[in-house]
């Protein structure tokens, strides 16, 4: 027999009682959820920046290599996807659309078709998330519903830039991927 | 070694290993507060408990569907039934691909089948990407935490081996430093490896997707920089629904450092073009477990390192002491599953305080685990068991009754067993530690109804 189905024989000769699965219901958060989600980006030591701020901040951060994906700012890329994520090593800064963010976390949900390369908002050295202030959900439950069935062969929550506590627990930005997390509500 | 005597040697360096418990003590109580800021968390814990009993109830089934709907994606399925057969399964990939140097993003199960040793027996450099994993490898360690790798070594330490191995200033402590010398020296990493491997935090049966959630952003920069993406997943990991998640990833970094969600949740449906993805999927001990009646709870952990952080014992000797993969009260459970002879001594290594079951995210009954764990050592293996200690504290132990009338009644028995008991030299880890404090008012009551 195959490991395989040696796995799944001693399985079935185990019997466990059936247990139904429960049915999960759709919590809720209190507050307002612009001021929720912002709350929890800072915690996740992320920043939250309107258009205007961003569009003052972008031209003084000087940026060489700047890739946008993001349909809010079509002109800002300086270099073009390339087709191998390598090239992308010395990447200043992405600037991606996400598609909804959760209030009670800060994570933003994106997909293969907002991220053009599945490495891009890991390798590049800033990131920056445009998101819609009206695309903001509660909780994670809300967020799964949105997901719903879809089927993007590569999906994430971003929540925050890279970051690690492992030496003392403290606390560094900036591990391996994306040094700065900042999300541009429009 | 046994547990006693390992703690015994943690416990020399006595400033270091107060900074290790008042350190994991914070991170329980970072735990402990954004829980009460969900006004729904217990409910959470129940649903997510019913979900873990569900999945053990229809784990054959759940695989099936599974395996099927990931094969539908493209992902490529193995079966392991132990920590030889990932690793040749593993090995196989590699040798296929021609690849000599692979990146790892953190895995205990990967640790748990001792897949680093194999292949670099084969020739195949390895490098584990998590920061705390990367530390404890260059000093040919183990993790000594599931969440928190390095949380045994100071900052001293690590920058002496950083200077030794990534030619850092010497004495320069500086933690942004030293992560920022590891950034450049993994990057390079990243960028030359063909493969990479990851472990799995959840496995969804009707997508056949995963998810593998990190702070870091490691196992991502592996994987997508890589051509093969290897995930090794423990059969236990599945969950029956996508939107179960939304309960999972709720509870997980919560319970696990406190923080309302991991930085990264990357949810793994398909390869890109032109690159391959495999799972495998992997038993070493698990469906073992499962047929045992009284410990197949034990599966439904989801590692987040709670029941660590918590624990009186673990907090107070230290991650190495166990010498189990998986340390603190779940490893407890676990690893006499794998070897009873060889760890006989963890069931012991604990108070019974219920403090594990009480932080735990899918309600495992751990301290009541720990307890037939000890029936069963006492009973198959008296030899091992704790001797003397064990009859002295049987007293306490034997009455079942007793024991079960709360977690909260058996903290105040233990704050009270006498001194000469807790102290007593062959109770090893009773030395240099002090039981929570509680309230002594109801022990009283409880020790005058139960002494007799
Ligand atoms: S047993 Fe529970 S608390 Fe401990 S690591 Fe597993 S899920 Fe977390």
């Amino acid at each position: 027999m195959s490991s395989r189905e040696n796995i799944l024989s001693a399985i079935r000769g185990v019997s466990i009682a059936p247990k139904s699965l429960p049915e999960i219901p759709d919590f809720r958060l209190s507050g307002e959820l612009v001021e929720t989600f912002t709350q929890s980006i800072l915690g996740n030591k992320g920043e939250v920046l309107t258009k205007v701020e961003f569009d003052n901040w972008l031209p003084n951060a000087k940026f060489s290599k700047i890739i946008s994906l993001s349909s809010h700012f079509q002109n800002e890329s300086t270099i073009s996807l390339p087709e191998d994520p390598h090239e992308l090593e010395d990447l200043g800064l992405a600037i991606l659309d996400g598609q909804f963010g959760v209030a009670e976390n800060g994570a933003i949900w994106l997909e293969d078709s907002n991220l053009g390369l599945r490495a891009l908002p890991f390798i590049t050295e800033h990131l920056v998330i445009v998101l819609n202030r009206k695309n903001l959900v509660e909780t994670m439950h809300q967020g799964y519903n949105l997901i719903g069935n879809a089927e993007s062969g590569f999906g994430l929550f971003i929540a925050g830039p890279s970051k690690t506590a492992d030496i003392e627990q403290s606390l560094v930005i900036g591990a391996h991927g994306a040094k700065s997390l900042r999300v541009v509500l429009v | 070694m046994s547990h006693p005597e390992n703690a015994t040697e943690f416990l020399k360096d006595q400033a270091k290993a107060k900074w290790h418990d008042e350190t994991l003590w914070f991170v329980r109580d970072k735990r402990d507060r954004i829980s009460k800021t969900i006004p729904e968390w217990e409910q959470l814990r129940e649903i997510a408990s019913q979900i873990k009993d569900n999945v053990l109830a229809n784990l054959g089934s759940y695989l099936e569907d599974f395996e099927r709907n990931a094969q539908k994606n493209g992902i490529k399925v193995h079966w392991a039934a132990n920590g030889e057969e990932h690793n040749q399964l593993v090995l196989d990939i590699l040798q296929k691909q021609n690849c000599t140097a692979i990146v790892k993003s953190k895995s205990i199960l990967t640790e748990e089948c001792h897949l680093n040793p194999f292949l670099e027996k084969h020739g195949v450099e390895v490098v584990d990407t998590d920061l705390g994993e990367r530390i404890v490898q260059f000093l040919n360690q183990p993790p000594s935490h599931i969440v928190l790798p390095a949380i045994h070594l100071k900052k001293g330490e690590i920058s002496d081996l950083f200077h030794e191995k990534l030619h850092t200033e010497k004495g320069n402590e500086d933690p942004s430093y030293l992560t920022n010398a590891a950034r450049i020296h993994l990057r390079e990493k990243f960028l030359k490896a063909k493969v990479a491997i990851t472990g799995v935090n959840f496995g969804i049966a009707e997508t056949g997707e995963f998810v593998v959630c990190t702070n870091e952003g490691n196992a991502d920069m592996g994987v997508h920089l890589a051509d093969v993406h290897i995930a090794c997943m423990g059969i236990e990991k599945i969950l029956p629904r996508r939107k179960d998640l939304g309960v999972f990833l709720r509870l997980l970094a919560r319970s696990a450092t406190g923080q309302p969600v991991t930085n990264y949740n990357s949810h793994f449906r398909s390869p890109s073009p032109g690159k391959e993805m495999h799972i495998i999927l992997v038993d070493n001990g698990r469906t073992a477990q499962l047929a045992r009646e009284k410990f197949k709870n034990s599966l439904k952990c989801i590692r987040c390192g709670a029941c660590m952080n918590t624990c009186p014992i673990y907090r107070r000797s230290g991650g190495f002491s166990y010498g189990s993969t998986v340390p603190g009260p779940i490893g407890s459970i676990l690893s006499p599953g794998l070897d009873m002879k060889k760890h006989s001594t963890l069931p012991f290594a604990s108070t019974l305080c219920g403090s594990c079951s009480d932080v735990c995210p899918v309600k495992i009954n751990i301290h009541e685990q720990l307890y037939e764990w000890r029936q069963e050592i006492t009973k198959t293996h008296g030899e091992f068991g704790k001797g003397l200690s064990m009859k002295l504290a049987n007293g306490i132990f034997k009455s079942p009754l007793a024991y079960k009338i709360s977690g909260n009644l058996m903290r105040s028995a233990l704050k009270a067993l006498p001194d000469s008991l807790i102290y007593h030299p062959l109770n090893t880890w009773g030395k240099n530690r002090n039981l929570p404090e509680t309230p002594k008012e109801s022990f009283q009551q409880w020790y005058q109804k139960n002494r007799s």
